[in-house]
Order: structure tokens, then C-alpha cells, then sequence
């Protein structure tokens, strides 16, 4: 280990986050490879070791011959100080060497708070921030990742973006770069060539214009790139790579446990929602497959706890066999089994009481809205009576801790749906009081609402999100009338609302506020540490560039938005028509009851949506 | 079985793993090698483990131990084969074996320290440490739980010796593992407090062999 690292590691908080050496961790000799790619993470250890993302990108690439994948993280800000004031370059976890000797430089970026954590890693490693800055081919810098399906806030700093799935793209990306190694290319020739991969958006090759009033008036492309960057997504998920020799951290971190797959995509079609419509379409894991790649990490791993991830756990058509597979095997290891994303109805309420034998761990619902009309309007199909009906079974059954979760500033949304908020909250408690089957005991309702957020390739992308005045009113008014003791009541702030709302659909003018952010000191935003709403508002002054134009903004269909060469599958025009749908309080039935041809089949080749 | 105990050395990268998550770690180990450790009835149950003398992070040991209990049979020589298939890198399992002499018997630890210094000769360092810690009385002022409290470590040395090397003392020390306890890192401390001139720029430790009061190896 290097000495000045050494040295500055019993000064730190938890130095195990730095160190490498975990259980499971790849290691290779660096002789007998030929492209060393570093896999980074922009937030802490905790987080990303957290990421099943991460897991799977990590194995994936390290299956591959003379590639030796390794894992980076920003550090904590304690962690920082000391690495800038002994002068240490940020390196990759495995062998300890400095990033800037990589090859390539991938980040997996999930969320827009992350950005400015991107320019100060790159920073810690000693290289340039901006694409335009790094002539030479190696070290590359890209990124992949929920937030990358608009590639435009970030676009100065990446050489390109993979728009999709990542273990899709990987390896022919770097058998491209191996190969451009190889013959000596320039930077700009592999860019070209990387732009003929399917998914791949080089984003020099791609040239906004704007109008006058700021918006923008078109995309150019340039040098044979292609008109639109098609999302690439595994098609055979079911035998897809999983990686059943996850990496066991020696220091605790946020999701530590096993996590299995069991499915992208999503059928429901909530209109806010981003990860159901740019995850499309349904790809399932049998549960045969999913059964034996649990035991397979629970045994490679000594993990004491499995959970089940995808976008809604019910939805899973073998759910039971999936269940009784697991449990058959977890039960006399006392291994915990957890199914997060349950939908409120009595068949979730019988299997939750059937994995958790022990302990009743409190219950959390997300109705996102208050009126049955509001959550109507943004498809969230879920009714008021099997909300109710789950929460008294599950206080018959004992249950005395729930939680419910809401947004705020919805489209459509009016006063009468804000307090429907504690209206609903009022009668679960009532639901308690003459249903719970241990009064003693008390009971915990917490209600949180968060500011909503208009994501890009979703029905609301043309929506204007509330300002913050209005956001604020509306948690007053809710708060007024949260007045019962045993609700509490947790609302987001604001401030990072407005911020992610701008990122998130933010065209590449947005890079130099990033950019200006970082350099008076932003990182780890998406900590409260260290967010701070005067360093952004000063960034976005400097940058002559108004917050609101981005956030608080109606578009019109046919204004061109920022992220309108990625072709993410789900059609604009669908996505517009149900937005409609919205105003009108529709609902649209879900993929199972009947397709509404989204357009995300084409995506398949071929291939069959399990929705 | 019953009142088994383990053997380890922790090195290398490994010696930042902190002494919670080393319980986690050493429990993980035993279900990964296909040998469930006992655990405790009862509501919240637990792995019955437990450690001789726990390990402040960043130093490195040869000689520790743990106790445990396995469900189960298995030939003691199995067992560190199979943990050591499981363990992470810098954690090695040495021997396992049936424990007979309780840790409340240990006295003495024979420790290794590196003191490095960047701009001093290490050889002109010697003589005042040698002259420092053969004083009768090293009073330091130590932060415990309840406050800072003034501590004589000259007690719990029973020797210290030093030798210059290539930038760095290396020193032996036998020191005190148990009432009191001694941690080796006061060493450099005492020298912070009393005697900045000989405090190295970094001092890191290795624990080498642990004994109880008649100073028999203890095992």
C-alpha cells in the first residue's frame, strides 16, 4: 500500500471504505491484461457497493479476457481533504493504482444530484474535466445510468454516454477500444466509430441550436452520427449475466445482502414515474433460475439476508414459487427474506406474514396522491378501499407501523388533494382504532411527501413543476391539518427538488452551472452535508441562466427538448397522449390487461414483452 | 462443538477492518466455509463468538484469538483449510483448537512498532528513546469515557527496546494486554505529549505473541 496512504487512513472515518480486499473482490495480473477499465460510482462506498447495478457491471466486464474491471468511489469529505493535502491521485479499489492509468473511466450515474460528484472524482484523479480537455484516446470518460437518458446537462464532460443497459454495450465498447489501441487512433475516430454502437450517444457529435427565447431550436447532427441513439437493452434477461459472487464489503454498508433480479420494466404505467417507462419493455427471470442464483449467493457471499428487487414485486407472475423456492432453503439457515414493492391487496399481506416467521417489520405504501381523481389522473392504480382493506388485515394481524408516501405538486393537483393527504392518513388511524388486535402498543403512522419532480420520457415531461413558493404553501396547508398524534408527518425540502428538476431536464448550457457549482466546493449533493441551495442559485446567475426556465416551464409537444435524439422506446406520441389522459382523469389499463403499444417492443428484436 | 478457539493473524489491508465489522466478517467466513457457528436463543439471536483482546484499526496482528462454538462436527484441521478459502484478503486463520485457559489469563504482549521518520536520523533518535521510556513514571494524559484522566504507562512496559533502519525505530515492547490495558498507540502518544522532539511522523504496531502472567505463550 502506498505510504502516504498509510498514513492518512487511521485519520478517516470508517478507512475499510478505501482500502479494497473485500471477500469476492477480482483480482488479475495487470501484466496479462490488456484494457484496464476503472468502474466508478459517483457518492460513497456505501451507496455504490449498495448498487446492484454496480454488482452486475463489475462481474460482467470482468468475464471478459484481458480486461481487468475495478471499482471506485468518491470519498467522504474527510476522506478528500487528506488525500488533496498528501497529494494522492483518487485510485481504483483492487490493485490501488491511480485512475488516470486506466483505459477507460466509466461512471454508473443513477441520479442528477450525482453530477457534480462526477467532476470532482475526475478531478481527485488529475483529470481534465472537460471531453474537449483530454486529447489523447486513453483515459476515456463516459457514463451510464438511470440520469444519462438526457445525456445533455453532462455532455462536456463525457466523450460519449451508453443509453441503456450496460452489460449490453460493455464489451463491445472495449473490444472497440482495445482494437483502436491497438492500430493508434486518434480520439475523435474511435468517438465516431464508438457512435455506430447501438446505445452509444457521443455527444460532440450531436449540436444544439437555440432560439432566441432560449429554447432550443434543434439537435444538429453531425459527421454520420446517428439521427437517434436507439436505447439498447438486454433482450434474453432471463439468461442474462447475473453475478452470484457479489463482492462482500469488511465494513457495513446501506443494502448489505444479497439482491436478485426479478424482472425490468414495469407494467403499471404510473405517469410520473421514470423508471416505468424508460425500463420498458417486461423482461422476466424464470424463478427456477432465480432460486438457484439466490442460493448460489447466499452461499458465496455467508449474507444472512435476501431481497427481491424490480420496479413492483407483485407483478412477478411466480411470485409464490419464487417464494417457497427461497424460503425452502432460507428457513432452517435462518436467513431473512424481504419483498420490498409490494402492492397494497391481501395476497401481499399472506406472503408477507408468511417470509417474515419473526419479526413484523413496519408496512410502507406508496399512494404518491390523496384522491382517488388524483391518483386517477397519474395512473397510479390504486384504489382507496385496497389501501384501507390491506391496512386492516394488517392491523388485525398486528401490524402497528405504517408508512405512506406522497408527492406533491402533481399535475392537476388542487388544495382538495393535498388534504386528502391527512384525510386518508385520518382514516387509517381510525382503521386502527377499531381494528388493531393489540391497542397497547400504540400505533405509528408516518406520512412523507416529496416535491415531484418532472422526469424526461415520461407523460409529464412537458409539465412545469411547482415553484417552490406553492410547494411550500402546500405542505403548510397539509401540515395544518395533520393534527392527530400518532401521525407523523416528513416533508422534502424544496431546495434539492428545484435543483433535480433542472438537471433532470436540463440541455448542455446546464454543464457550466455543474461546472461552477463544483468549483466553489460542490460535491455530495445529494447528502445535506454538503447541498447548498445559495452555491447553486450563485452558479445559475453566474451562467446568466434562470433555474425556472428549466424547472417551472410548460413545453409544448412540439418544442424540441434536450434528450430528443435518444429514442428511449416508449414513443412521444404516447407519452403525450397519455398526458391527456391525465387532464382527464383517465386511466390507462396495464400491460397485462391490454397493451397500449408504447413503442418499447421494438426494442426486442424480435422478442416477446412479458407485460 | 463446544470452546473452540481460533488462531489469527490480520495484515495487510485488513487491519482497517474495524473490530464490529471483523465479528461480522469472521461470521460471514464460517457460512461461507459450510460451518454454521452457534448462535444464542432468543429474540434477537446472535453468533456466539468472541475476541481475546480487540484489535484497534490499523494494527496488524500474528496471535489473535476467538472463541466460538460450531452446530455440527468437523476434524479441528478442516477448519482452518476451509476458513481460509472464505476469509478476505489479509485475515488468516493459523490453527483451531479446543480452548482450555480462559482469556481472562492473559497478561503480556510482545508488540513490533515502526516509528518512521521523514527528516531525522533515526539513529540519533535512539538514545532519547531509550532514556524516555526507561522512566519509572511516563504520566500521560488519556481521554477515556468519563473525561481526560492523567495515566502512568511506565507500569504497564515491562520492556521496550529499539533499533535504527533505513528511516524508521523499529521497536519491541512487552507491554501489558490486560489490567491494565495498554494500547500501543500511547507509545507515540507519550512521546507527542512529553517529548515532541522524538515523536516519529508515523508509528504503526503488529501484535506478535500474546502471554499470560508467568509469561507462558498463551494459546
Amino acid at each position: 500500500m502506498d505510504k502516504r496512504l498509510r498514513r492518512i487512513l487511521p485519520k478517516v472515518q470508517k478507512p475499510a471504505r478505501y482500502t479494497g480486499g473485500e471477500y469476492n473482490q477480482i483480482i488479475k495480473d495487470k501484466a496479462s491484461v490488456d484494457l484496464r477499465m476503472a468502474l466508478c460510482f459517483p457518492d460513497t462506498y456505501e451507496i455504490g457497493m449498495s448498487n446492484l447495478g454496480i454488482k452486475i457491471l463489475y462481474g460482467a466486464i470482468n468475464e471478459m479476457d484481458g480486461v481487468w474491471c475495478e471499482r471506485c468511489f468518491a470519498p467522504w469529505g474527510d476522506m478528500e481533504d487528506e488525500m488533496r493535502r498528501a497529494n494522492i491521485p483518487l485510485w481504483a479499489l483492487e490493485s490501488g493504482d491511480p485512475l488516470a492509468e486506466f483505459d477507460a473511466i466509466g461512471f454508473s450515474v443513477g441520479y442528477e444530484m450525482a453530477y457534480t460528484n462526477v467532476l470532482n472524482m475526475l478531478d481527485l484523479a488529475g483529470i481534465p474535466l472537460r471531453s474537449a480537455d483530454r486529447k489523447s484516446l486513453t483515459p476515456l470518460v463516459f457514463a451510464g445510468g438511470t440520469s444519462n437518458v438526457n445525456p445533455e446537462p453532462m455532455a462536456d464532460i463525457l466523450d460519449f454516454c451508453f443509453i441503456g443497459e450496460g452489460e449490453e454495450m460493455d464489451s463491445e465498447l472495449l473490444l472497440l477500444l482495445r482494437k483502436a489501441k491497438a492500430e493508434d487512433w486518434s480520439k475523435e475516430r474511435f468517438l465516431s466509430e464508438a457512435a455506430n454502437i447501438e446505445g452509444i450517444y457521443v455527444p460532440s457529435l450531436y449540436e444544439p441550436i437555440y432560439n432566441d427565447d432560449g429554447t432550443l431550436k434543434e439537435i444538429k447532427v453531425k459527421d454520420g452520427a446517428p439521427e437517434y441513439v436507439r436505447r439498447r437493452i438486454v433482450t434474453d434477461f432471463d439468461s442474462a449475466y447475473f453475478p452470484t459472487k457479489p463482492i462482500v464489503p469488511s465494513t457495513e454498508i446501506v443494502h448489505d445482502r444479497v439482491t436478485l433480479e426479478l424482472f425490468r420494466g414495469c407494467i403499471r404505467g404510473c405517469r410520473f414515474c421514470q423508471a416505468g417507462f424508460v425500463y420498458r419493455p417486461v423482461r422476466s427471470r424464470s424463478s427456477e433460475r432465480l432460486v438457484s442464483q439466490g442460493i448460489e449467493s447466499l452461499e458465496s457471499t455467508g449474507y444472512q439476508e435476501i431481497t427481491l428487487s424490480s420496479l413492483s414485486t407483485s407483478d412477478y407472475r411466480p411470485l409464490s414459487e419464487l417464494c417457497d423456492g427461497l424460503l425452502d432453503f432460507c428457513v432452517p439457515r435462518s436467513i431473512g427474506l424481504s419483498l420490498p414493492s409490494l402492492r397494497a391487496d391481501n395476497f401481499s399481506l399472506d406472503l408477507m406474514s408468511k417470509v417474515q416467521q419473526v419479526r413484523k417489520s413496519g408496512l410502507t405504501f406508496a399512494p404518491e396522491a390523496g384522491t382517488q381523481r388524483l391518483r386517477d389522473a397519474i395512473n397510479k392504480n390504486v384504489s382507496e378501499e385496497d389501501l384501507l382493506n390491506t391496512c386492516r388485515i394488517a392491523f388485525e394481524g398486528g401490524w402497528n407501523n405504517i408508512k405512506l408516501y406522497f408527492m406533491l405538486g402533481l399535475p392537476t393537483e388542487t388544495d382538495e388533494d393535498v388534504l386528502g393527504i391527512s384525510e386518508l392518513a385520518m382514516k387509517v388511524l381510525w382503521l386502527w382504532k377499531s381494528h388493531a388486535s393489540n391497542k397497547a402498543r400504540g400505533v405509528n403512522i408516518t406520512v412523507s411527501t416529496s416535491c415531484f419532480v418532472p422526469k424526461p420520457h415520461t407523460p409529464f415531461q412537458w409539465e412545469a413543476q411547482v415553484d417552490m413558493e406553492e410547494y411550500r404553501r402546500r405542505v403548510a396547508l397539509l401540515r395544518e391539518h395533520m393534527r392527530a398524534k400518532a401521525i407523523s408527518y416528513n416533508w422534502h425540502d424544496a431546495d434539492t427538488s428545484l435543483i433535480e428538476a433542472v438537471l433532470s431536464r436540463g440541455d448542455r448550457r446546464i454543464g457550466a452551472v455543474i461546472e461552477e457549482v463544483w468549483k466553489n466546493g460542490g460535491k455530495l449533493d445529494s447528502w445535506s452535508e454538503y447541498f447548498s441551495f445559495a452555491r447553486w442559485m450563485a452558479a445559475f446567475e453566474k451562467c446568466g441562466l434562470d433555474p425556472k426556465f428549466y424547472a417551472c416551464r410548460e413545453r409544448t409537444f412540439d418544442e424540441v427538448l434536450p434528450w430528443s435524439r435518444v429514442d428511449i422506446g416508449v414513443k412521444p406520441e404516447f407519452l403525450w397522449r397519455e398526458r391527456e389522459m391525465c387532464y382527464n382523469a383517465e386511466l390507462s389499463p396495464d400491460c397485462r390487461k391490454k397493451c397500449t403499444n408504447c413503442g418499447a417492443l421494438s426494442l426486442m428484436n424480435g422478442g416477446r414483452c412479458d407485460g | 462443538m463446544d470452546n473452540l478457539r481460533l488462531r489469527f493473524s490480520k495484515t495487510g489491508r485488513a487491519v482497517y477492518i474495524s473490530h464490529l465489522d471483523l465479528m461480522r466478517t469472521m461470521q460471514r467466513a464460517f457460512l461461507r466455509a459450510g460451518m454454521p457457528l452457534k448462535y444464542s436463543e432468543g429474540f434477537n439471536p446472535h453468533a456466539q463468538i468472541s475476541f481475546a483482546l480487540p484489535l484497534s484499526v490499523g494494527t496488524a496482528s500474528l496471535c489473535d484469538l476467538m472463541d466460538f462454538h460450531l452446530n455440527g462436527f468437523m476434524s479441528l484441521s478442516e477448519i482452518p483449510f476451509r476458513l481460509n478459502r472464505a476469509l478476505p484478503e489479509g485475515i488468516e486463520v493459523l490453527e483451531a483448537y479446543e480452548w482450555e485457559n480462559k482469556f481472562k489469563n492473559i497478561k503480556w504482549l510482545d508488540v513490533e512498532g515502526i516509528f518512521e521518520y521523514d527528516n531525522r536520523s533515526p539513529s540519533e533518535m535512539l538514545p532519547g528513546l531509550m532514556d524516555f521510556f526507561a522512566r519509572d513514571s511516563i504520566v500521560i494524559k488519556k481521554k477515556t469515557k468519563s473525561g481526560v484522566n492523567d495515566t502512568d504507562i511506565a507500569p504497564a512496559i515491562r520492556s521496550i527496546t529499539f533499533d535504527a533502519g533505513e528511516g524508521i525505530v523499529t521497536l519491541k515492547a512487552l507491554i501489558s494486554a490486560q489490567e491494565p490495558t495498554l494500547n500501543p498507540e500511547l507509545l507515540p502518544s507519550a512521546l507527542e505529549q512529553l517529548a515532541p522532539e522524538l515523536k516519529p511522523d508515523f508509528a504503526s504496531f503488529t501484535r506478535m505473541q500474546i502471554y499470560d502472567a508467568d509469561m507462558r505463550i498463551f494459546r
